[in-house]
């Protein structure tokens, strides 16, 4: 390990449900913005998190046309952390948990994201100062 | 690096899964050289059960053959040399005392837990 702050996250949720996927973000743009090196791995929902596919959609309810509404996209916040944690001097890796993948189709991902097993996060998390898992609770 | 990944939230996507995710990446992390134990807390004290079957789902013509098996699961990882605590406070609170419970899995009391978890480099609270 170098001296250089590394920090791994373990995310678990599927995008668009749960509060903790975009605080997740927050502490990813957190840690890119102070140049660490960051690794991710997308365990089960949380592989949907770079799905390429991921399209935005007007809102009649909020009276928006789909430009207007701007919706947010997991994987395009997801490709800003790549530019941001590039820009700052870090990292970012990203993992999905390749079974995971498989099971919900859900191969596309944005480019820089990687297919890997739980082996991979654990060489992540041994490689890092500390490990933060942020799993789907009940 | 020995890390302690403790299990609360139960039959969490197991019947999808036909498994636990976390005790799934457990034993797949040990089988990679990991060093990792587990602690059963909360509901999930309850995949220490011994007797248990969720045999039998069916949705129209489609019958899941492969139902999730996790006192299976945590025997299994008890073999594979991971240690497997559970939580004795949460075992009573649901009416479990003198339950059976699968063989090697560790009885541990809530004020050993703090003894418990300064053993571990890493706790992972899934």
């Amino acid at each position: 390990m170098t001296g250089k702050t590394t920090l791994t996250f373990a995310l678990m949720d599927a995008p668009f449900e749960s509060a903790r996927s975009t605080t997740a973000l927050r502490l990813l743009d957190i840690a890119a913005a102070r140049g660490f090196d960051i690794s991710v791995f997308a365990y089960e929902g949380a592989v949907m998190q770079t799905f390429a596919l991921q399209r935005p959609h007007a809102n009649t309810v909020h009276g928006r046309s789909a430009e207007e509404e701007n919706h947010f996209l997991p994987k395009d916040a997801i490709a800003a952390l790549f530019d941001a944690a590039k820009r700052h001097g870090g990292s970012l890796d990203w993992v999905n948990c390749g079974l995971c993948v498989d099971e919900r189709g859900a191969g596309e991902a944005i480019a820089g994201v990687r297919r890997g097993t739980p082996a991979d996060f654990w060489k992540m998390a041994e490689a890092s100062h500390n490990t933060l898992v942020i799993p789907t609770r009940d | 690096m020995k890390t302690l990944n403790i299990i609360a939230s139960a039959y969490r996507a197991t019947v999808e899964e036909q498994d636990d995710p976390i005790v799934w990446i457990c034993h797949a992390m040990k089988g990679a050289g990991a060093q990792v134990d587990v602690l059963l807390r909360g509901n999930a004290v309850n995949y220490a059960v011994r007797g248990q079957s969720a045999k039998g789902l069916a949705f129209g013509g489609w019958t899941q053959t492969q139902p999730p098996h996790l006192e299976h699961d945590i025997a299994s990882l008890c073999n594979k040399g991971v240690a497997v605590h559970v939580m004795v406070d949460d075992v009573a609170r649901r009416g479990l005392t003198g339950v059976p419970m699968v063989d090697g899995v560790r009885m541990v009391p809530g004020d050993a837990l703090p003894a418990l978890l300064a053993g571990y480099d890493r706790v992972w609270h899934w």
